[in-house]
């Protein structure tokens, strides 16, 4: 078999196991083509750039709801290392890199500590990092009281504007890069592997061998690490620090939704939930361009999503009675 | 009376013997954590806990109680309804931006109108399209409270007011001690209780919570108890912005919003598992007076905002983790 064949192949085989984002790359594109505000007063790299944060937000719930839990604490865990981040560059401006590798760490770390507290508490996820919203939350506010600091210029530079030609947006190289970097190599993993398993089937993984708590830390610990990428990409996009969570977590859920990540877990990737979030800002620009005030914008998005969802699940109910 | 499990004499220490007292009686150690709040409360700022100060805190218990309710009987069913802080700000808005022209008893009904809708169309995705309760409810709350601001900026010029007779509910007392709130409230928890309990509706929610497929080869239509379930939870919500409203004196279009996360922390802490099948509204009235002496006690202790989030989280964490430990048993 020649290498084209090979790959033709697996993109066959890959977009028959999954439609659905297939089918959202097409109304991705369809909706691309016949918009006529990015190519006038919105580029595709301000969408980009906008929709950067809460594109690590859906990567990240992604990959704890496909463990079986969900992370409620995630807009306020993206707060912490947005003012954690911009406090720590107005005060050591030359330091840059290592605040940014600090401050990813960070991240995994208060993962981690939400993956603990659900595995030993035995209270169910759902309430344990929803208690753990106010925590963090209340962290942020404890490292900067009002909205402050700064970013560097590096940060800002690789997010903004279009790679070679004018078409591909920095903000969403550096998306790709980044997910792809951690995400490919964890898929073929153990744990990776291990990560689906303990969401499709808690004891049957547990009887596989798998070590169930280890992986649920673990997923926590990823969650963490793409909110602090999250927070980053909020540093680098506002300039400043803000410790007042922003509604990424109910974006990061309608994205697992629209991504056709399923809430009982172990199944879905993170192309579809980033797709989703795409889509969502799209439609978000196409209202403003046309004009319509934000207000009324977000009741449309809601009745998208409402609608998106219930065919959703009346399609799987059909699926499942066939 | 001895319960069945005391009858069987477990062995081990005394320290067993309290813990399955305990397990058979779950409000005790909610009460007792009750009270010991309150007692904290009275060392730290002596003079503090007096017949007035007992009337506050239920008058502002009472909108989060009946909030919990909304969440105790949705989880009950392995649901769980997290529209329903917007729908009560939505209903308190709305009422009291109409009632200067069709008066305050008129207003209110109307204002429970759309509450309703929201959750009859909650109902309809989660029952009969089987959305899951959590993408559902957050879907909608998106919708309701852009729908807010839209009528926010249309009803600019009209201005915001709550009438006396709803601020006398909520925020009055009889005879100095009992909030004119109880009135409602009462018949209202009484119901809740008694139906859940007893009536065959009531039953059917745990037993659909329990074991969903079970009930429904047991002839329950599940789909049309889940409809009516989030219909009443939209009307309870709803209700309770129109309470609130009244504890506070005045309404905005975001006034419940903060109280969505307490209302699902008040049903946790009460007892309810959010798994479906286990749990009553008992705890959770409970669960919602702690919650507000919480917050009481936080505020005397002048604690920096960051630092009143930080307690407020990790006490409803430990009651939570405590609580499962004691109920669910060795």
């Amino acid at each position: 078999m020649n290498g084209l064949a090979g790959a033709r192949s697996f993109v066959a085989r890959w977009a028959r196991g999954d439609t659905w984002t297939v089918g959202l790359i097409v109304i991705f594109v369809l909706l691309f083509i016949f918009t006529k505000a990015l190519r006038s007063t919105y580029g595709l790299d301000a969408l980009a750039i906008a929709s950067l944060p809460v594109a690590f937000a859906a990567a990240g719930q992604a990959i704890v709801v496909i463990s079986g839990g969900i992370d409620l604490s995630i807009g306020s865990v993206m707060a912490l290392t947005n003012v954690i981040a911009a406090s720590l560059l107005a005060t050591y401006p030359e330091l840059s890199v290592p605040v940014v590798i600090l401050v990813m760490l960070i991240g995994a770390l208060v993962g981690t500590v939400n993956g603990v507290l659900v595995v030993i508490s035995r209270v169910p996820d759902i309430v344990v990092t929803l208690a753990m919203l106010f925590v963090w939350a209340g962290a942020a506010l404890l490292v900067l009281g009002t909205p402050g600091g700064s970013s560097t210029p590096w940060l800002r530079e690789i997010t903004t504007g279009t790679l070679g030609i004018e078409l591909v947006p920095r903000a969403l190289v550096v998306l790709l890069v980044v997910v792809g970097l951690v995400w490919i190599p964890l898929r073929r993993s153990r744990l990776g592997l291990s990560i689906y398993a303990i969401g499709s089937n808690r004891l049957g993984a547990f009887r596989s061998g798998v070590h169930v708590e280890g992986t649920k830390i673990a997923a926590y610990a990823l969650t963490g690490f793409f909110a602090s990428l999250g927070g980053l990409a909020l540093t680098a996009s506002t300039g400043i620090g803000t410790p007042i969570p922003g509604p990424y977590l109910l974006l990061s859920v309608a994205a697992i939704v629209l991504g056709g990540v399923s809430l009982a877990g172990g199944r879905g990737g993170l192309l579809g939930p980033i797709v989703g979030i795409y889509i969502l800002g799209i439609i978000r620009a196409d209202l403003t361009f046309m004009g319509m005030e934000p207000a009324f914008s977000t009741v449309i998005q809601g009745v998208i999503m409402v609608i998106v969802v219930m065919v959703g699940a009346y399609l799987t109910l059909r699926r499942r009675e066939a | 009376m001895t319960g069945s499990a005391t009858a069987v004499e477990p062995r081990g220490g005394p320290l067993v013997v309290a813990r399955v007292w305990l397990r058979d009686r779950p409000l005790v150690p909610l009460l007792l954590l009750l009270a010991g709040l309150v007692a904290l409360l009275e060392v730290v700022q002596p003079g503090i806990v007096s017949v007035n100060w007992v009337a506050s805190t239920m008058r502002f218990a009472i909108p989060l109680a009946i909030l919990a309710a909304c969440q105790t009987m949705t989880m009950l069913t392995g649901g769980i309804d997290l529209s329903v802080a917007v729908v009560a700000s939505m209903s308190a808005y709305v009422m009291a931006t109409t009632q200067s022209d069709i008066g305050w008893l008129a207003a209110s009904l109307v204002a429970l109108v759309p509450a309703g809708v929201v959750g009859l169309v909650n109902g309809i995705g989660v029952g009969l399209f089987r959305v899951h309760p959590l993408i559902m409810t957050i879907s909608m709350s998106l919708v309701v409270s852009g729908a807010v601001n839209v009528y926010a900026r249309s009803n600019i010029t009209g201005g915001t007011r709550v009438p006396s007779e709803i601020t006398d509910l909520g925020g009055q007392s009889l005879l100095g001690f009992l909030p004119n709130s109880l009135i409602v409230f009462i018949p209202l928890a009484a119901l809740i209780l008694v139906a859940l309990r007893r009536s065959g509706y009531g039953r059917l929610l745990y037993a659909v919570g329990d074991n969903e497929v079970a009930s429904r080869l047991a002839g329950v239509r599940v789909g049309r108890v889940l409809v009516v379930l989030y219909l009443i939870s939209g009307l309870l919500a709803g209700f309770a912005g129109l309470i609130y409203a009244g504890v506070i004196g005045s309404a905005t279009g975001r006034l419940v919003d903060p109280f969505l996360l307490p209302s699902v922390a008040a049903a946790v802490i009460g007892g309810t598992s959010i798994f479906g099948g286990r749990g009553g509204y008992a705890g959770s009235i409970v669960g919602a007076l702690i919650l507000t002496v919480l917050v009481t006690f936080l505020n005397v202790m002048q604690a920096p905002e960051a630092v009143r989030q930080i307690l407020f989280g990790a006490i409803i964490l430990a009651v939570a983790a405590t609580y499962t430990r004691i109920t669910e048993g060795s």
